[in-house]
């Protein structure tokens, strides 16, 4: 069979460059989402789900434990602002810096198993970090969560902006999301990249090849934790408070959840995921509580026919 | 150390046998999936969870705790059996990551269509009548209904045991876990196994968690804690060990246990500690094979 080559669609010539596809998406989300806290949340899982994407999607490493990631990132951006009274940008900081930390240990332990162990393991150790949190009610407020996480003006050279304000904060926030979607671009075009892919595709190839392959998985692992502990950090930072919340299981699945319903794998797949998750959380709850429910069949349905995911789908269907 | 007398202590490690045994039930099942289908069985807290409400249901309708010991296994097996063959069954031969989502999405569902039901609140599951009090085990008094739920464990292992490595099934068993292909060309029929083994492995999950009932209650969440505590003694044992399951099941059960008596803020850690000092030391866990697939 021939194929004639076409001139490549307009999306597809936007797909070279996309973190900067990603960045419009982001500018213009606010303006067609119902209202602008829907945006916000899709920003902050969305960012989630690309971390989770990195190790998942690129490097083939199922972790249910980026809970643990998350929560570190959310805790310590709070715990920053309300016990040391940071500056909001060195909260943010913060956030990453812990996320990252966090990351480091429990992918000491968990790359040292692997295949399907990596699951268990990182569920497991999440489970230990929330009992942590849950124990040191002294920093994190334990049981009723961390209170007091609250923005008012953020001050910037020249100019005030106010942070209570919906779609302040909201482009505040995805400025913090552009950047790491620029990021992320790098790092998957960088050798390194390559090098996750290697491993994915063929572990023995790639050890062949020369790659410390525990090494590449610690090193994504470990580069996850900074993407999830910025996400963690944003939301932190939208709810005003840190819930224990963060730290469960839940959490750790909602990664996987809408990493797999956008498409592992893909740079857009996880904020369509993303998106999709609260659209029918929001929709659905509007006339049943039980609507996690409609989130588990429809996820169910998509690992049995259409494991590409949405976008995963739809991205083959225009190749 | 003074203060606590070697009474105690013995006492303590009997309390953490009983509290191994149900972490006992629930790894066995769970390796014992693993071992032949090489499916990590994400919804296994969530059949637990079932197992109580399906006791707390059984006990409604016919107020007689005996007969919810063979019928709850048997209703949360057979659920095991039909989720096998409709959702589990499609994804054998694709990666092996993908069974596992399946049964975490469903384990998403099954809570879910508990709570529709029940209700979110947990409900009380009052210890049977016969099996209140305590009994003198020479070191002290410990309550009776743990130590049933140790004589529950024991007999079902050696029951499992004996269909194992005393039967002809069991031999198909064994033979399935070593090598599918070449007992499909023997003429026996290895979906059959496969199904067999999900239901026997779900109906042991039900019913730890009908023995758990009156030790915690009924809860929609109690799943989720229980399988990262399965997991654990999972990676403590060996991936797909029986031996590995029940000594990492009481191990660890021992561990909390102990930890409790000495820093009971730290209970809930010492097993995921334990879990990380198995990882440094033996990765593969006590009783996992160093070459173990994967």
């Amino acid at each position: 069979m021939t194929t004639i080559a076409l001139p490549a669609p307009r999306l597809a010539r936007l797909g070279a460059h996309p973190a900067l596809a990603g960045s419009l998406f982001l500018l213009v989300l606010p303006w067609v989402a119902p209202y602008p806290a829907l945006a916000t949340n899709v920003l902050v899982w969305g960012l989630y789900a690309l971390g989770f994407n990195l190790v998942y999607g690129y490097l083939g490493l199922l972790s249910f434990g980026h809970a643990a990631l998350f929560g570190g990132g959310a805790y310590a951006c709070g715990i920053a602002l309300v016990r040391f009274g940071l500056p909001w940008w060195a909260a943010i900081g913060m956030g990453v810096v812990a996320g990252t930390a966090v990351a480091l240990v429990m992918g000491l332990l968990a790359t040292r198993t692997r295949g399907i162990y990596f699951a268990m393991v990182t569920l497991a150790l999440s489970q230990c970090a929330y009992f942590l949190a849950y124990q040191a009610s002294g920093w994190t407020g334990g049981e009723n969560g961390l209170r007091g996480v609250n923005l008012g003006v953020i001050r910037l050279p020249g100019m005030k902006l106010d942070f209570l304000h919906p779609i302040t904060r909201y482009y505040v926030l995805a400025a913090f999301a552009a950047a790491a979607l620029f990021l992320l671009a790098r790092i998957l075009a960088s050798p390194f990249g390559a090098a996750m892919e290697a491993v994915r595709e063929n572990e023995g190839r790639a050890r062949a090849c020369g790659y410390d392959v525990r090494l590449v998985r610690l090193q994504a692992f470990t580069l996850s934790g900074a993407f999830t502990g910025l996400a963690g950090a944003l939301y932190a930072l939208t709810l005003g408070t840190v819930p224990i919340e963060v730290m469960d299981l839940q959490t750790s699945g909602l990664a996987v959840i809408m990493a797999l319903l956008g498409g592992a794998g893909t740079f857009f797949g996880p904020f369509v995921g993303a998106m999709l998750f609260v659209a029918i959380e929001t929709l659905v709850s509007t006339w049943t509580e039980h609507w996690p429910l409609a989130v588990g069949a429809l996820f169910m349905a998509c690992v049995l026919f259409f494991p590409r995911g949405v976008w995963g789908t739809i991205v083959q269907r225009f190749r | 150390m003074g203060d606590y007398s070697l009474d105690l202590l013995a006492l303590q490690a009997f309390a953490g046998l009983a509290l191994g045994a149900v972490y006992v039930l629930l790894a066995t099942g769970l390796s014992l999936i693993f071992g032949l289908l090489t499916v990590v069985n994400f919804a296994h807290g969530a059949f637990f969870m079932v197992g109580a409400y399906a006791g707390v249901f059984l006990f409604g309708v016919t107020g007689n705790f005996w007969l919810c010991l063979v019928g709850v296994p048997l209703l949360v097996g057979l659920g095991g059996l039909a989720v096998e063959r409709v959702l589990v069954r499609p994804l054998y031969g694709r990666g092996i990551d993908d069974p596992l989502l399946l049964t975490f999405g469903l384990s998403y569902v099954m809570i879910e269509v508990v709570r529709l039901v029940w209700g979110k609140q947990s409900l009380p599951f009052d210890t049977p009548e016969a099996l209140r009090g305590a009994v003198d085990i020479g070191v002290g008094y410990f309550p009776l209904y743990r130590l049933f739920v140790i004589g529950v464990t024991a007999v079902v292992l050696l029951a499992l045991w004996l269909l194992i490595e005393r039967t002809r099934v069991g031999l198909i068993i064994r033979a399935g876990a070593r090598d599918p292909v070449i007992v499909r060309v023997l003429g026996m029929d290895v979906g059959l196994v496969w199904l067999t083994v999900f239901g026997l492995g779900t109906g042991i999950a039900g019913l730890a968690g009908l023995l758990a009932a009156p030790l915690q209650g009924a809860s929609p969440e109690m799943g989720a804690t229980v399988l990262a505590e399965a997991f654990v003694v999972t990676v403590v044992g060996g991936m797909g060990s029986l031996t590995g399951a029940v000594v990492a099941g009481l191990l660890v059960g021992v561990v909390v246990s102990m930890t409790g008596l000495f820093a009971p803020e730290m209970a809930k850690v010492s097993m995921y500690a334990l879990m990380a000092f198995v990882l440094l030391v033996r990765p593969q866990g006590l009783f996992g094979r160093s070459s173990a697939p994967g």
